[in-house]
């Protein structure tokens, strides 16, 4: 089958089309590139990142969001991204688990991905994966990362509108968002809500973004409260979206953020390609030089580039 | 960079009993497969529905209740329809060798692996077996 013919049955809805485009993609390469040409044109979305510390409720939360998307009647997709094992390269992807509730509902298209440790490119595969649902026809579709690291980061900022999850008792100073994650929050939810400790967690949310000043595009984001497990503060959340969407095309932020989210998806593409054809035996050589300090990795990086 | 194996544990029917299935999990994650759990209580719909958005090469079925001559030839029989005639269907947990026979004879179960197998059969089986080619 060609690509061509592949994303026109995904984009007639089949399910197997669009499964399989992914494992494309995934996989990189000449195919892939072949696959997102002929689906990009068609990837309309609206991209919604959540990401927060490991065990604040992600997964749950996705699946209520996606519930009450469902309730409204929107199609919705979503990519959970989990990491890879740095020693076997395999992986353990679970987020399934939390989400058997939108089992059955062919409004809902569910993809795993492991970061599978590549150099930078877990973000290019998880964008594109992404692209690909787009052009499948779901107007939202929902990233959710471990925010354990940069490229979760990346990742996050391949949104449109992005969710950092917190939940109460992470330590007196919200430890776990000191890691730029304030920085790319539009809207934050304290999940758990139900438990001790959430209105501390909220004041100290908002303090925190309030010491940071006004964002520059004139978005404040807003600090919400939700029970996942009951879908409690789940509808509030998914309002905060639609609004957030709004501000976007009413401030005209929209393009500045577009131009940089495009600017962004170039210099994946570019790294790719230029380490697929700068890869080889003298790759490989040089980096045993490099590793054993006879060469620097400026002059080497120059030796591959300047030929 | 090669293809990594994907696979999809699923536990069908109703036992509560997922040991197996995690340790298997695991097993075949530090074997460098990619493994999508599901977790416990899946109807062969879910399974099947679960296993063509995952796009996965090989399905690991752990069954522990007594209902495989059920839930078994019904997951072969969705697969089936909807063409996904080149997953690699393996099963684990009580299976006594007759039913075992036949599951592999009728419906299609390229291996059944009964307690006491060990981790290192399966993950050769799958490697052997699975088909990356898949058109």
């Amino acid at each position: 089958m060609s690509e061509h013919e592949l994303v026109t049955r995904l984009r007639n809805g089949e399910r197997r089309a669009l499964a399989r485009a992914i494992s494309l993609v995934e996989h990189g390469g000449p195919v892939a590139r072949a696959v997102m040409a002929a689906a990009y044109p068609y990837a309309q979305a609206h991209r919604v990142g959540i990401t927060g510390p490991p065990g604040a409720g992600k997964s749950t939360l996705v699946t209520a969001l996606a519930q009450e998307w469902r309730r409204r009647g929107v199609p919705v997709g979503i990519v959970a991204v989990d990491p890879s094992s740095p020693f076997s390269g395999g992986a353990v992807l679970g987020d399934r688990i939390r989400m058997q509730a939108l089992g059955g509902d062919p409004g809902v298209f569910i993809r795993s991905m492991a970061s599978r440790g590549r150099m930078g490119g877990l973000a290019r595969a998880t964008a594109d994966a992404v692209t690909l649902i787009a052009a499948a026809g779901f107007p939202i579709v929902i990233i959710e990362t471990v925010g354990a690291g940069q490229d979760e980061v990346d990742i996050a900022q391949t949104a449109d509108t992005t969710i950092v999850v917190e939940v109460p008792g992470m330590g007196d100073d919200v430890q776990s968002i000191k890691a730029g994650m304030l920085e790319i929050a539009d809207i934050f939810v304290v999940n758990k809500a139900d438990r001790p400790g959430v209105d501390q967690t909220v004041r100290q949310l908002r303090t925190m973004l309030q010491l940071g000043g006004a964002s520059a595009d004139g978005w404040s984001p807003p600090v919400l409260t939700a029970v996942a497990t009951t879908g409690e503060g789940c509808a509030q959340i998914v309002d905060a979206v639609e609004h957030h969407r709004q501000h976007l095309v009413r401030d005209g932020v929209h393009a500045g953020r577009t131009r940089l989210l495009a600017e962004r998806e170039l210099v994946a593409a570019v790294q790719e390609l230029i380490l697929e054809r700068l890869r080889g035996q003298r790759w490989e050589e040089l980096v045993s030089e490099i590793a054993s300090r006879r060469r620097d990795p400026y002059a080497a990086a120059s030796e591959l580039l300047d030929g | 960079m090669e293809r990594k194996i994907r696979v999809l544990v699923a536990k069908p029917g109703l036992d509560g009993h997922d040991r197996g299935a995690k340790v298997i999990a695991r097993a075949l994650r530090n074997a460098g497969m990619e493994v999508i759990y599901t977790g416990l209580q899946q109807t062969p719909q879910m399974i099947v529905e679960a296993a063509l958005q995952e796009d996965v090469d090989v399905i690991g079925l752990s069954i522990l209740s007594g209902a495989h001559m059920t839930l078994l030839p019904k997951v072969m029989q969705l697969l089936r329809e909807q063409g996904m005639t080149d997953v690699l269907v393996v099963a684990g947990g009580i299976i006594s060798d007759e039913d075992a026979e036949i599951l592999k004879r009728e419906h299609g179960i390229a291996e059944v692996f009964g307690p006491g197998s060990s981790t290192q059969a399966i993950i050769d089986f799958i490697r052997s077996n699975v088909q990356l080619t898949r058109g």
